[in-house]
């Protein structure tokens, strides 16, 4: 079944590349597009694919449909090495979050962004910080504070996965406060969220989008965000607080950074007439409302990077969570 | 009463013509993936996302709920003409179903599962209906600690059961927890069991297991006895429903029992699975027949299916009010919400009137719906065993193929898949008992997560499990759930002597 696909999209590609001599020749699909997303059904990568796939379908932005298929084996390891080992596949994209970085470094599962085409940077996810709002910490100072106050693993905080983007942020706030807490892995954000709420946890470093609803419902309580700029949002959300109104970790006190990437990559082997493609088809998506929707309601920061732009920003990425992960000492033995 | 003024104008909103017409679509699409093996709810509802969009929110949660409400029922289907369940939840809805098939109560056995699934969905929305905000606060209760010892209840209530000798369950329980381990461990983030097969990255997903080990498995047993032929004598006439319900009534209390458990299990995120295990464990141990259980005792079929949908229509309340999804299928379901600018959360119910109510009141009309479509269905179902088996047969396999491959859209698991036929084959052969191992493969890997959660929490110490009264009572419940023989055998004893010495 594989290689009658690969040997089709192979004449495809033959036939795309005798099409483009013509002119004014544009390539196009000519089979359903898949994205690959290297997680699980629900989460924020999932969320963010299955809007694309919403709006492309919405707005007729592409001739052939958009199919969404989950490979989360192996914390998403098995949907990169897929997207790895399907050379040439114009048809193939995967959406990304920061286990492009964190799987192999953590696991040895073996691949790396470099063994894929970067096609775009759809948007960067925030972390923000949040404690319960019956908790007495007010500002990051009175939390800060609290945890300095007392000894190791006094207080525990809750996230995403194991040796992943919530766990590095959380291996940096301890070096920033110099006290150790217990980090508890859940599967999914918004259970993440939900134990906070009651009580079982201590704080969480949520995405805006996870936490939000019981922010506007009098549950959490927003501390500082991980990111170098206040969020652009002044929308109000609870009482006459927007996401504007949260303060950066650094201005507060608390020297810690920290942004995910929204991004996607092809099979490596692909033309650039067909990155191309994608660029374009995501520069529509990003015009629409319901996009835009997207955007505020999750606090996302809006960049877009595309080609030797984003590729640096991708390098550069890599090279912070390495150091990170090694720090933390979350690097797989065999490396 | 401002929740029934609420829940009529959901169902004005319901009843308008095109939203039934949604809801007889979508019941129709549900029952078609919950028959196929290996499509669950959680699949078919992704795959129809899409279909929803240029819907209103309202329509489009009408129709995917209903694609849920046809999967839940559809999910028996195969169970109980097959020994195929098409769900997690319906495993064990085999147990009893499969072998009243087999004596040609086919026709019995669907309406009794759909009719239960209907009761236990029925208490599940009344209850969402009366007592939402309150329930949804009891969820919040349940930290690590407390999510384990609901494993470790649904464990416990089960283990024990079987006719087989203790030790091969033991065995077949401890094949399914090492299988389970393979994988991605989700609390130290690394790989275990994999042996540098790429392959293995995601494990062993527990509907390829039973799909093999219960369907090819099966077939393999069949072919051996010759192509035999047991479903011929199967009824297929309406009339069978209509006995089937006079029957019924007589079940209340185990009803009544398990929409309870159902329920509690549905708002406490252990969900469906777990919920139609311990119901059917419970059953068999307070039932007067319950030796009879797993010889076609239409109890056994009743339990696990009433449990099973009031566990699949609560665990939509912490989705809507917490935003936690109580099931994959929810999970999808929730992701739709999300699409369609709807915040899940404590606020929905009150800002989303028309949507949350509308929600409900097609869980209720849903339900209806699906009843009808299904039950006037079940001579159809009834009569696919009338087809002689050497032609259902690769009809079967053919799908159980696609469903193994539908699960994570990788071909290595239909080899996976017929590797686990054979290890059933030989399993039933040997005597060793399938369902421990599947019980182990599908909660031994949450439960061994909660239980991790726990202790890290509390750096190490057992006493979590002993640290309010709700984790108490519940780890209390579970050990005599596990010493049940061994304290019925005692209680036995002293009544004896009691009685004795009242005689002398």
């Amino acid at each position: 079944m594989k290689t009658t696909i690969r040997n089709l999209s192979l004449g495809v590609a033959c036939l795309g590349f005798a099409l483009s001599s013509l002119p004014a020749q544009a390539w196009e699909p000519t089979h359903p597009i898949e994205i690959i997303v290297p997680a699980g059904t629900g989460g924020g990568a999932d969320q963010m694919a299955r809007t694309m796939q919403g709006i492309i379908t919405k707005h007729s932005l592409s001739k052939q449909p958009v199919v969404v298929i989950n490979k989360a084996g192996g914390a998403g390891g098995e949907g990169f090495l897929d997207v790895k080992n399907s050379k040439g596949n114009n048809h193939k994209l995967i959406i990304t979050l920061s286990n492009l970085f964190t799987t192999p470094m953590a696991t040895g599962i073996p691949f790396n962004w470099k063994d894929m085409t970067p096609v775009a940077m759809m948007a960067l996810d925030e972390f923000v910080l949040w404690v319960n709002a019956d908790s007495p910490y007010k500002t990051v100072k009175d939390y800060v504070d609290a945890i300095k106050s007392k000894p190791d693993n006094a207080f525990k905080m809750g996230g995403t996965g194991s040796k992943q983007e919530d766990q590095i942020i959380t291996v940096a706030l301890q070096k920033a406060t110099g006290k150790k807490m217990i980090y508890i892995p859940q599967s999914g954000g918004g259970a993440v969220a939900v134990q906070l709420v009651g009580n079982h946890i201590d704080s969480s470093v949520n995405n805006p989008i996870e936490a939000v609803a019981h922010w506007r419902a009098g549950k959490l309580r927003p501390l500082c965000v991980f990111d170098a700029k206040k969020l652009d949002y002044k929308d109000k959300i609870a009482g006459d607080m927007s996401w504007n109104d949260i303060p950066t970790c650094k201005s507060a006190g608390l020297d810690v950074e920290y942004v995910m990437l929204r991004g996607f990559f092809m099979p490596p082997g692909v033309k650039p007439e067909e990155v191309a493609y994608y660029v374009d088809l995501f520069k529509k998506v990003r015009e629409t409302p319901e996009w835009k929707k997207l955007m505020s309601d999750g606090a996302f920061n809006q960049s877009f990077m595309v080609g030797a732009e984003y590729a640096k920003w991708v390098a550069d990425a890599e090279k912070l969570h390495e150091g990170l992960m090694k720090e933390a000492g979350f690097l797989a033995k065999s490396n | 009463m401002e929740e029934l003024a609420n829940l009529f104008h959901g169902f004005s909103v319901v009843l308008q013509p095109y939203n039934i017409m949604l809801m007889f679509i979508g019941i129709v699409l549900g029952v078609i993936v919950g028959v196929l093996p290996g499509l669950g709810g959680a699949n078919g509802v992704a795959i129809l996302l899409p279909l929803t969009f240029s819907m209103s929110p309202t329509s489009a949660i009408i129709m995917l709920s209903c694609i849920y409400w046809g999967a839940l029922f559809g999910g028996a289907i195969t169970s109980i003409l097959f020994n195929i369940p098409g769900e997690p939840w319906s495993v064990a809805t085999t147990f009893d179903g499969y072998p009243m098939a087999q004596q040609g109560r086919a026709g019995e056995a669907l309406t009794a599962a759909f009719t239960s699934s209907f009761v236990g969905a029925l208490f599940a929305v009344i209850m969402i209906t009366l007592v939402a905000p309150l329930v949804a606060n009891f969820a919040l209760r349940f930290g690590p600690a407390e999510i384990f010892s609901v494993y470790f209840l649904a464990f416990c209530s089960f283990i024990g059961l079987s006719k087989e000798p203790p030790f091969k369950t033991l065995a077949s329980m401890m094949i399914g927890f090492g299988l389970g381990a393979v994988g991605l461990d989700q609390v130290t983030g690394q790989l275990r069991l994999t042996f540098g097969f790429e392959s293995l990255l995601s494990g062993f997903d527990f509907l390829i297991a039973v799909i093999g080990l219960f369907g090819i498995g099966e077939i393999l047993l069949t072919m051996e006895e010759g192509l035999s032929f047991r479903g011929k004598a199967a009824k297929i006439n309406l009339k069978i429903v209509f006995q089937t319900w006079k029957e019924l009534p007589r079940y209340w209390m185990l009803s009544l029992r398990s929409c309870l458990i159902g329920c509690w299990m549905g708002i406490s995120p252990a969900g469906a699975t777990p919920a139609s295990f311990m119901s059917y464990g419970i059953a068999k141990r307070i039932s007067k027949r319950g030796k009879n259980f797993g010889k076609g005792e239409i109890e056994g079929v009743v339990a696990p299916e009433t449990a099973a949908h009031a566990a699949g229509t609560a665990a939509l309340l912490p989705m809507i009010s917490l935003g936690v999804p109580g099931s994959p299928t929810a999970a999808v379901l929730l992701g739709g919400l999300l699409i369609w600018g709807l915040q899940p959360g404590p606020l929905l119910f009150t800002e989303q009137k028309d949507f949350v109510w509308g929600l409900i009141a097609s869980m209720y009309m849903g339900n209806i719906v699906g009843l009808i479509v299904v039950l006037t269905c079940v001579p159809i179902f009834a009569a696919i065993l009338r087809i002689p088996f050497s032609v259902i047969a690769p009809i079967i396999l053919v799908l159980c193929a696609i469903g193994a491959y539908t699960v994570n859209n990788n071909a290595f698991d239909v080899v996976m898949m017929l590797v686990f036929g054979i290890a059933g084959y030989f399993m039933k052969k040997t005597n060793y008992p399938l369902a421990p191992m599947v019980l182990a493969i599908v909660l031994g890997d949450k439960a061994e997560e909660s239980f991790r959660q726990s202790l890290l929490g509390s750096q190490g110490s057992l006493s979590a499990f002993w640290a309010n009264g709700l984790v108490s009572t519940i780890m209390t419940l579970g050990l005599i759930a596990l010493f049940w023989p061994i304290l019925q055998g005692l209680w036995t004893r002293l009544r004896g002597a009691a009685g004795l010495r009242a005689a002398q």
